[in-house]
């Protein structure tokens, strides 16, 4: 399974290869990744509906307890399922949708990873690993929203997706350390086993809260619900897939999977339940400002994770089953919903549903599979969404706590929501046939596919939910709620739920016939709207940027001496305070010298004297290089032939350097006043009085054992070197010199980009290809 | 700025180029042992290759160094992470040494001389690229 995941990266790498063979059917081709990995999901059915648990080992990082195990249990099982049936119809679904997009191999090969890192998540076993599938998830998506990155809209949405989902992803992070250190473990298998230790542990209630965090901005919900319907702007099949489907429910899942280990508390029932109603309502509420069609179906996915998030926070046996059935049956209808969506977007040219209308007389397959998806959103009888609906309503209704406002949030909510629903089924392909920008046509075949089979399973599934008792009672047995026994019917006979839900449709029945109306009302709430969520990301943002701006003014000001002075002066603080306040500094060292080494010292004070005072550049440099060949020769003196050699090789090379500057910098001259000179006397005398100090302390101080000793050991035998130098850089030291060769490379690379594109300089491409010429 | 210099900087250009090179390959070869080393040996290389620029100019220099000196440090950074990937396959945690003996010549082939030779090529690129972006601009300027 490891191999598959990793090998679907490989694939997805792939994919503009393929996309040379294959030309248009690519697609389809890279469709049967995950359809084979669904099949072979489905071939581990039986063990997992008898309650097994598959814990596919494999060592990662073995020296930091990192595994790439991946652990199928039922919970698991149900979103791998999710994630590789939708995947390959998402995948289907593009060929036609992106057919003869410049981009398509670009879109295959996010898409394909998104895909693996989803299953990633969902399988991983490992916290650390999970974390790295989740922040590759957060990636891909924002590459996917960005796609069309030539429109301003969908690269600021991009980057609110990003931000929002990526700076949780911190938070989780946080989260999931504590998590390691209070359960004493990083596997979520030994994890949700210890649940009582970690529910009393002292960093309870800071984990859950960075977790919280974490789970929420990626779910969408309240306050961080806006990134996702800003996440619109990304094509149809992305939003059927992330934004409906599968990633927004890796935060659901998590939650999910962490509930055996943390739930149960006041304060989980508490925040999970209440926000997740909240959110439920925010979402249903706001969805009925729109008129695009997208947004409509954004909002409502926002209510259907306000209302998972509840369910989990309940966390009744009952509402843990409502969970599993609500989700299942909202990835089916809003998977088929996004989709008949991009159909007629892709169809009439529009996203607007008051400028649709009558298309079921030109596309009256589109017009059915949407009526049978929108029927299931609306949670009408005899769809999976009515059964998922019913149970939900329970579930409020049992709450323990708060269960007044839980139950009329839900109330409120499902009956919007059906709204929604009518708005989405109803006004594009009833009334009159309008006139779009697009002339309307039938859907291909492959684009139809997709929703049709996602809307029959919603119905089959609805009339015979029995069927799915076994994989609820063994994703159930996932969440905690282990030998629960369930059974889904359609019919629960006369009660509450179904008086609500008979309620709730003439509600929303009447909402759906004055929608017009409320819209033109519900304008005036406008700028109490524009006070949200959003807006405080915008003033977080603007801040950001404001003191990015300020520090670089002040700090990052172009002009070396104030770096120098900026830099000298805080080393002077830290060093200063360490050595005066933790270490009383001792002069009492025996200074001896012989004569030599005394005139090398003298040298050197000549050297940096006489650069200070020299009226000539070229002087001044020789000045400086008197003092490089001084300190090679005290190198020489304490025998330290390497060390010396490259003092000289690089005094001479910075010889060379200057020359080459120096006819390029402007005539000598004094532009400091004499305060500023003052000042940087000061500076630069009080830094080296503080080095001094601070050598003779470490002198004068115990000795540590030398690390000298075991090198010098120890480079025989073990780096085969005579050499303790050479050996330290290259065998024993090789990681640190690994990175100094990058950041060398690294500054020769900033050395080329400042002379070579001159600020201010707009035509960068101009002087790119004298390079070849010059080679 | 640099133009061909007098009659007897190119001559001694000429002559030390190879006698450098060679020099900076035998610091390069028993760097392990003895004072020496990629650092060093790459130092001295670019001090070869700098001195041929002064005498010759820029475009001669490229035309003997055949590689833009970008490539090299491409080249460097390759090696060095390359020299890492021996370890792994033997089983033992990444970087650790390899040393292998070439019987004919008696030479002690290791993952640490080629990361050295890394080291070598990142050295000499980087002074290079450094010296040759501040040549090309000098020639804007004259143009």
């Amino acid at each position: 399974m490891q191999l598959a995941v990793l090998g679907g990266f490989v694939m997805a790498g792939m994919a503009p290869l393929l996309h040379r063979w294959f030309g248009e059917r690519t697609p389809l081709v890279m469709a049967l990744l995950p359809a084979a990995l669904a099949v072979w999901l489905l071939a581990r059915w039986p063990a997992i509906a008898a309650g097994e648990v598959l814990l596919l080992e494999w060592a990662w990082v073995p020296g930091l307890d990192i595994t790439l195990s991946f652990y199928l249990d039922g919970l698991a099982w149900l979103f791998a399922m999710l994630i590789t049936v939708i995947g390959s119809l998402v995948l289907v679904y593009t060929g036609d949708y992106l057919r003869g997009h410049r981009d398509l191999p670009r879109f295959l090969v996010v898409l394909t990873a998104f895909m693996m890192s989803m299953l990633g998540l969902v399988l991983a076993d490992n916290l650390v690993t999970l974390f790295v599938f989740w922040e590759l998830t957060s990636i891909t998506s924002f590459l996917l929203i960005g796609f069309n990155h030539g429109d301003l809209s969908a690269r600021r949405a991009a980057q609110q997706g990003l931000y929002v989902t990526a700076g949780g992803g911190l938070a989780l992070l946080a989260g999931f350390v504590m998590l390691a250190m209070a359960g004493g473990s990083w596997s979520l298998a030994e994890l949700t086993a210890r649940g009582d230790a970690l529910r009393d542990h002292a960093l309870y209630l800071p984990l859950l809260a960075c977790l919280l965090v974490g789970a929420f901005t990626k779910s969408a919900q309240f306050p961080f619900h806006f990134w996702l319907p800003s996440a619109m702007a990304a094509p149809t099949p992305v939003s059927a897939y992330l934004h409906s489907a599968t990633m927004v429910k890796a935060g659901v899942y998590l939650l999910a999977r962490l509930h055996p280990a943390l739930g149960g508390t006041d304060a989980w029932t508490l925040s999970l339940s209440l926000v997740g109603a909240f959110t439920m309502l925010t979402g249903a509420f706001l969805a009925i400002h729109h008129t695009n069609i997208k947004k409509l179906l954004a909002y409502s996915t926002v209510m259907a994770l306000g209302t998972l998030t509840m369910l989990l926070g309940l966390g009744t046996p009952g509402a843990l089953v409502a969970f599993v059935a609500f989700l299942l049956a909202h990835s089916l209808y809003k998977g088929a919903l996004f989709m008949v969506a991009g159909i007629l977007d892709h169809e009439t040219g529009t996203k607007d549903v008051t400028h649709m209308g009558g298309l079921r007389r030109v596309m009256p397959r589109t017009a059915m599979v949407a009526a049978v998806a929108a029927l299931s959103l609306a949670g009408m009888p005899p769809l999976l969404g009515f059964v998922g609906k019913e149970l939900m309503l329970e579930s409020a209704l049992g709450a323990e706590h708060y269960r007044l406002p839980v139950v009329v949030l839900a109330f409120v909510a499902s009956f919007l929501t059906l709204a929604v629903a009518a708005i989405v089924a109803l006004r594009p392909f009833f009334g009159t046939l309008r006139r779009t920008p697009r002339t309307p046509h039938e859907a291909p075949p492959g684009m139809l596919a997709g929703p049709a089979l996602l809307a029959a399973l919603s119905l089959l599934l609805g009339l015979a939910p029995g069927r799915l008792d076994d994989l609820v009672m063994a994703t159930v047995a996932g969440l905690g709620a282990v030998d629960h026994e369930v059974h889904l019917s359609l019919w629960h006979g006369i009660n509450l739920p179904l008086l609500l839900s008979l309620a709730s449709l003439v509600l929303g029945l009447a909402v759906w016939h004055r929608w017009d109306r409320l819209r033109a009302r519900l304008a005036r709430l406008r700028p109490l709207m524009a006070r949200g969520p959003e807006a405080g990301y915008e003033a977080l943002m603007a801040g950001m940027v404001a003191g990015a701006e300020w520090q670089t003014r002040m700090l990052q000001n172009g002009h070396i001496r104030n770096y120098l002075v900026v830099t000298l002066l805080t080393l002077l603080g830290l060093v200063g305070h360490a050595l005066f306040f933790r270490h009383a500094p001792s002069l009492d060292v025996p200074v001896e010298a012989y004569l030599h080494e005394a005139v090398v010292a003298g040298l050197m004070v000549a050297g940096a004297v006489a650069a200070c005072v020299m009226r000539s550049r070229l002087a001044a440099v020789a000045a400086v290089g008197i003092m490089g060949f001084s300190i090679a020769l005290v190198f020489v003196l304490f025998s330290a032939p390497d060390l010396a050699i490259t003092q000289l090789l690089v005094e001479t090379l910075t010889v060379i350097l200057l020359v080459l500057v120096l006819f390029r910098l402007p005539r000598f001259a004094t532009l400091s006043t004499p305060t500023e000179r003052a000042r940087d006397v000061v500076v630069a005398g009080l830094s080296g009085l503080m080095i001094t100090l601070l050598m003779l302390s470490v002198l004068a101080g115990e000795r540590l054992p030398r690390i000298s000793d075991y090198l010098i050991a120890n480079s025989q035998p073990q780096g085969h070197g005579h050499n303790i130098v050479n050996v330290i850089l290259v065998d024993f030291r090789a990681l640190d010199t690994l990175g100094e060769m990058f950041v060398l490379a690294l500054a020769a690379i900033g050395v080329l980009a400042m002379l070579r594109f001159h600020a201010g300089d707009h035509e960068v491409g101009r002087s790119l290809p004298r390079e070849h010429d010059d080679g | 700025m640099v133009r061909s210099g007098t009659l007897i900087l190119s001559v001694a250009a000429r002559l030390l180029l190879p006698l450098q090179l060679l020099f900076s390959l035998f610091l390069l070869l028993r760097g392990h042992d003895e004072p020496g080393g990629g650092f060093i040996a790459g130092l001295v290389a670019s001090g070869a290759f700098a001195l041929y620029l002064f005498a010759y100019g820029g475009r001669a220099m490229h035309a003997m160094l055949k590689v833009s000196p970008r490539d090299l440090i491409g080249f460097g950074l390759t090696l060095g992470v390359l020299s890492t990937l021996p370890a792994l396959w033997q089983g033992e945690p990444f970087f650790t040494a390899q040393w292998w003996t070439i019987p004919l010549l008696d030479f002690k082939a290791s993952t640490p001389l080629l990361f050295d030779v890394g080291v070598y090529l990142v050295v000499l690129g980087s002074v290079l690229t450094a010296i040759t972006a501040l040549v090309d601009t000098d020639r804007e300027d004259d143009a």
